[in-house]
């Protein structure tokens, strides 16, 4: 079976060229399908990888299947080879799945398109190139995946790119945002690339894997925090995040796939890929550890106050990608893939009933603008609320317990990173059902778009209940205690710690705690107009323009990085330019017809002049045979 | 027998007359003729370590020299009379067409 695994590139391959070639003479709802049908075909082959791959003992979960070898340079060499193991075959899964989803909901959003050949072009290769990047089986080519997702994410945000508008600006500068944002990450990844290969002679994970413990202290800490670095660009954490909330400009579809469930889990999965390095550096953990959990606690907190319903959304992938890299800085490997997955089902859901909430209010999102849609919309309601709460950890459903083993292995290891995020998870539980609450329950707050909403076509809600469904079940991969992905997923990585029972036992009780007194603060102030959790958060109060402004995060950039390199780049355009560069090459032509000027005067076509000229050179040769002959 | 350095230094003094006329003067039969004046100094000289040699090659070369300069007049002065022709005057500093 695994040698079909080429058809996972082929199936989204065949798609996107199909679509490229021939996409305009096909009629729309073709284009879509075909899209649609390259990432089911591709998650079919997925699917077969993993059943193939679950017939094996643990020991030989590790299948590499190599197609070519892409460079040989000496003793540098990098093939064109897949790693399947349990790790690659559930991001691939969750890739393929998700995406097939989105891709059928796509038909049904985007219908009124016009450049939909463009939009599902984009897709497919955005499939494709995340494939690239979880499937491959050395740095080089997960790298090759990881700037193909940058780019299908630039061109996507940026799909719009003759749109302006107040939340976001001219949407292109959006997607140059992302782009750029992401490329200081990409740094990072480069020369932690060139550190590995220079200590240990290899980008091959397996082989990186085998020698790591060959590597100084010092040199792991550098490449982790390098690698650190472009999985914050990836990743949206601090301090790249920058990028997650203005990607919000691109279609709604694109923000469930790339910003929620897939492209922006690409951070993580590299840190879990790479997790020998990590073992090397207790320092670089350290600080992963709590770059995520800060993150997390800072997203939280701006999404709290946020009225934009796709930015609340933006910012809460914020804050659960801060608590995956949180988990892998823990170690806690297992317990961030299984969170990775659940916040890919919940998270691409909630998305896809924002966007189906936009489909009914004609792009209106403003939370105070909407109101008492539940009545309206139903199917969009009682999915976004399951998504919701999986979002808020209540249990029983997914999120609960992915987030959940993220705090325990936090309880277990670092007291204070797990009090942030233990207060992250309230908040968490605080903002999500706000945004719930004030969406769809209470009074509408603008009667002319409360009238004309509407529930969405089928081919949208049908995703959305999908969606729904495995955001209810999926905690049943990664039971407490039981924890069967952890194990499945254990060949790849580090046996994971076993965690005492009192503390498993406490940490699940305070999540639950915690979960529910957020729903219930959230009810309380949003739905039943109380006035108790105002008095409870009234010292807190002062914190709130600062949660508004985003702590001044996008200010400070713009004064202290964007405008010193704008000046710096202008005076290279306005001064440097034109006089050095322009200069340097207008005076080498000077020269040349100043020389040409005065050689000129040489051939005044005087016949004395030239017998001279023939004298001084019979002249010249004599010399030289009486001198050196 | 005469010294073989009064020919050289002869054969110089007429070489050099000849160089001078050809750079100076602005008649163009002048210049021919100084040219001839170049090409017969060679000839003595040729002639001289010929014979202070005891080499025929020397005089032997000066046939070959001499029938040079007899084809080269014949084709130079057929040049200077078709200019003549066009310009009507044989001052070479005239002759400046072929510049910039």
């Amino acid at each position: 079976m695994f040698n079909l695994a080429w058809l996972l590139f082929a199936f989204p391959t065949a798609g996107a060229l199909i679509i490229l070639l021939v996409g305009k003479r096909m009629p729309q709802k073709v284009v879509g399908w075909l899209a649609s049908a390259a990432v089911i075909a591709a998650f079919g082959v997925a699917i077969s990888l993993l059943f193939s791959l679950i017939g094996l003992p643990a020991e030989e979960q590790q299948i590499t299947i190599t197609y070519w070898q892409w460079m040989t340079i000496g003793s540098f060499q990098i093939p064109a080879a897949v790693l399947i193991d349990p790790l690659s075959v559930t991001m691939a899964m969750v890739v393929t799945g998700v995406g097939a989803l989105i891709h059928v909901y796509s038909i049904g959003y985007m219908a009124d398109e016009e450049r939909y050949q463009r939009y599902f072009f984009y897709l497919n290769f955005f499939i494709l190139a995340m494939l690239t990047l979880v499937m491959s089986n050395n740095f080089l080519g997960m790298f090759v995946g990881w700037e193909g997702v940058g780019l299908a994410s630039y061109l996507l945000i940026g799909f719009w790119f003759d749109k302006k508008d107040d939340t976001y600006g001219w949407y292109a500068d959006c997607g140059k945002k992302a782009f750029i944002v992401n490329r200081i990450g990409d740094f990072g990844m480069l020369v932690a690339m060139f550190m590995i290969w220079s200590t240990l002679g290899s980008l091959v994970f397996g082989e990186v894997g085998a020698l790591a413990h060959t590597l100084a202290p010092a040199t792991a800490t550098i490449i982790c925090l390098l690698l650190l670095l472009g999985a914050s660009g990836k990743s949206a954490q601090i301090p790249l995040y920058v990028w997650l909330p203005d990607a919000m400009a691109g279609p709604t579809p694109v923000s469930a796939l790339i910003h929620a469930a897939t492209m922006v889990t690409a951070g993580v999965y590299m840190m879990v890929r790479t997790y020998a390095l990590w073992e090397m550096s207790v320092p670089a953990m350290a600080v992963a550890a709590w770059i995520g959990a800060l993150t997390a606690l800072l997203a939280a907190t701006i999404a709290l106050v946020q009225t934009d319903l796709k930015k609340i959304l933006a910012y809460s992938t914020v804050s659960q990608l801060g608590f995956m890299v949180m988990a892998a800085g823990l170690g806690a490997y297992g317990a961030a893939i299984f969170h990775l997955v659940t916040h890919a089902f919940f998270k691409a859901l909630l998305f896809m009933g924002a966007g189906s909430v936009m489909h009914a209010t004609h792009g209106v999102l403003d939370i105070n603008r909407l109101g008492g849609l539940r009545t309206k919309m139903r199917s969009t309601y009682i999915t976004f609320a399951i998504g919701t709460a999986a979002l808020a950890g209540i249990i029983p459903f997914s999120g609960f317990f992915s987030k959940d083993a993220i705090l325990v292995a936090s309880l277990d290891q670092n007291i204070p990173v797990y009090i942030i995020a233990a207060l992250t998870a309230l908040l968490t539980a605080v903002y999500s059902f706000r945004a719930l609450f004030v969406t769809f329950h209470g009074a509408p707050r603008d009667p002319h778009l409360y009238k004309h909403a509407h529930e969405s076509p089928r081919i949208m809600t049908i995703p959305l209940w999908i969606l729904a469904i495995l955001t209810v079940f999926a905690g049943g991969f990664n039971l407490p205690f039981l924890l069967p992905l952890e194990h499945w997923l254990e060949s790849s990585f580090s046996h994971q710690e076993k965690i005492s029972v009192t503390v498993e036992i406490f940490g699940i009780m305070v999540s639950i705690v915690l979960s529910f007194f957020g729903l219930l603060i959230a009810w309380a102030y949003y739905v039943r107009k109380e006035a108790w959790p105002a008095t409870l958060t009234k010292p807190f109060l002062f914190l709130r323009p600062l949660f508004e402004h985003k702590w001044y995060i996008d200010q400070i950039y713009e004064r202290v990085i964007v405008a010193p390199l704008k000046a710096i780049s202008s005076w290279f355009a306005r001064v440097f330019d034109p006089k050095v560069i322009d200069g340097a090459v207008n005076t080498v032509g000077a020269v040349c017809m100043d020389a040409g000027e005065a050689v000129r005067k040489l051939q005044n076509g005087a016949v004395p002049t030239y017998a001279f000229s023939i004298f001084l050179g019979v002249v010249a040769v004599l010399l030289y045979f009486l001198f050196m002959g | 027998m005469v010294p073989t350095n009064y020919y050289l230094i002869l054969s110089a003094i007429i070489f050099t007359i000849g160089a001078v006329g050809v750079l100076s003067r602005r008649n163009a039969l002048i210049i021919f003729m100084c040219v001839e004046m170049m090409l017969n100094s060679v000839n003595l000289t040729l002639i001289a370590m010929s014979r202070q040699w005891n080499n025929l090659n020397g005089q032997i070369f000066v046939f070959v020299i001499m029938a040079v300069a007899a084809a080269e007049v014949a084709v130079g002065l057929a040049i200077l009379i078709a200019h003549y022709h066009h310009a009507k005057t044989t001052n070479i500093d005239d002759i400046n067409v072929m510049k910039w």
